[in-house]
């Protein structure tokens, strides 16, 4: 793995192994705040921020205070201790100077500690034993990636809100089949790059 | 000691009324990743249930010790130390699967399920139907994954956690093993779920905060 370029994980973690539509990850928050474009937007800043922060400090973190001291296992803690920090301090420096935006992002800031896509592309980092420059490129890529996603399919549910859809398909459920839509042509891209 | 009739009512509302991931929408993040094969879920299952039954244990001992605006992050190093166990125990006796699960069984500290029994329930309630709280939460959570699973890989390889259990001429779908087959059949279970028992308020379904 270490011989990638970084611009071609940038590159596939967007479109090929996208954090959504690819792993999965981050979907909780996914589901309930892609009902409007500019909150969609708030917030996929917001990740794309703290990912790329989160993974050069659990980088730095893990490869020069875990592995020296042989404290690997404690990995999932420590990253997680990382997040929370982090993300609070975020969210101090937003409600300072972007008070708008953290009266439209409100609840959601707070929960993106337990984001799933933040710790899995630390956890993807370890164990995909990218190089720094890499690991800041998988990072980036993988905020952008989660970004687009939610801007698309808030997109997509903003022309839906007048659609006759069945009971109980309405809310989550028609959700998730328009991300399976969505991820079916993500698929598309897999024939160029392959990170995995 | 618990009383039965409680017992009975903690496990058919975690089971089926507030079902975490039919109902609420929490978790799904871990839930479709490992659907793609039945024993992968069901040990992805089986990990989540001891991690929140524990840990909801645990929150509950300590409730009245611990300072509220700090419970949160309290809560979540509960769930890490759980957590932390279940990969080391893994990484140890089923050095393969926990290859399989790869990041997956980390996440199970993100997955929003056990936060939020922690936080709605083991905070009120005495340890030991907190405990049985987790159990039947990760239970609902335990029979989802499989049966998300079981249609993907009966659709996808034809088999049944390895074992076909259709002749030859049966042709795999591709599809059902590849991402979007789980958001469909995701989706498919949601609607059915929603379908036989209907949910007593609209503000439940659409109230999956994270």
């Amino acid at each position: 793995m270490m011989e990638v370029n970084p611009f071609i994980i940038l590159f596939a973690s967007i479109f090929t192994s996208n954090m959504i539509l690819a792993n999965f990850l981050g979907m909780c928050s996914f589901i309930a705040v892609s009902k409007e474009i500019k909150t969609s937007l708030g917030l996929g800043q917001a990740v794309t921020f703290v990912v790329t922060g989160t993974t050069v400090i659990n980088y730095l973190i893990y490869h020069h205070l875990l592995v020296p001291f042989g404290l690997e296992y404690l990995r999932f803690i420590v990253f997680i201790i990382t997040i929370a920090a982090f993300v609070q301090l975020v969210e101090m420096v937003i409600e300072r100077y972007l008070p708008n935006l953290y009266y439209s992002l409100g609840i959601f800031l707070p929960l993106i500690t337990v984001n799933c896509a933040i710790l899995g592309v630390s956890l993807f980092m370890v164990i995909r034993d990218y190089s720094f420059i890499q690991s800041i490129a998988f990072g980036i890529g993988s905020g952008l990636g989660w970004t687009l996603a939610i801007l698309a399919l808030s997109g997509i549910r903003q022309k839906l809100q007048k659609a006759p859809i069945p009971k109980g398909l309405q809310g989550p459920g028609i959700t998730l089949i328009i991300t399976g839509l969505m991820a079916l042509a993500f698929i598309g891209f897999s024939g160029i790059v392959s990170i995995q | 000691m618990i009383k039965l009739k409680e017992l009975k009512n903690i496990f058919t509302r975690g089971l089926i009324k507030d079902n975490p991931v039919y109902r609420q929408i929490l978790g799904i993040c871990s839930a479709l990743a490992v659907t793609n094969l039945m024993i992968n879920s069901l040990v992805m299952g089986i990990g989540l249930i001891f991690v929140s039954s524990f840990s909801s244990l645990t929150v509950s001992i300590i409730r009245k010790y611990t300072p509220k605006h700090i419970r949160m992050m309290v809560q979540t190093l509960i769930i890490s130390a759980y957590v932390i166990i279940v990969d080391i125990i893994l990484k140890a006796y089923y050095p393969n699967m926990s290859e399989a699960l790869g990041p997956y069984v980390g996440l199970i500290i993100t997955n929003c399920i056990i936060m939020g029994r922690c936080e709605s329930f083991a905070q009120k309630n005495p340890p030991l139907s907190s405990f049985f709280d987790g159990i039947a939460c990760g239970f609902g959570y335990t029979f989802v994954l499989v049966s998300v699973a079981f249609f993907r890989e009966f659709l996808g390889f034809g088999t049944l956690f390895g074992f076909s259990v259709v002749g030859d001429w049966w042709v795999n779908w591709i599809f059902m093993i590849m991402p979007p087959g789980a958001f469909f059949m995701m989706a498919i279970l949601i609607w059915v779920a929603n379908s036989l028992v209907p949910a007593e308020e609209e503000s439940i379904v659409t109230g999956g905060g994270h």
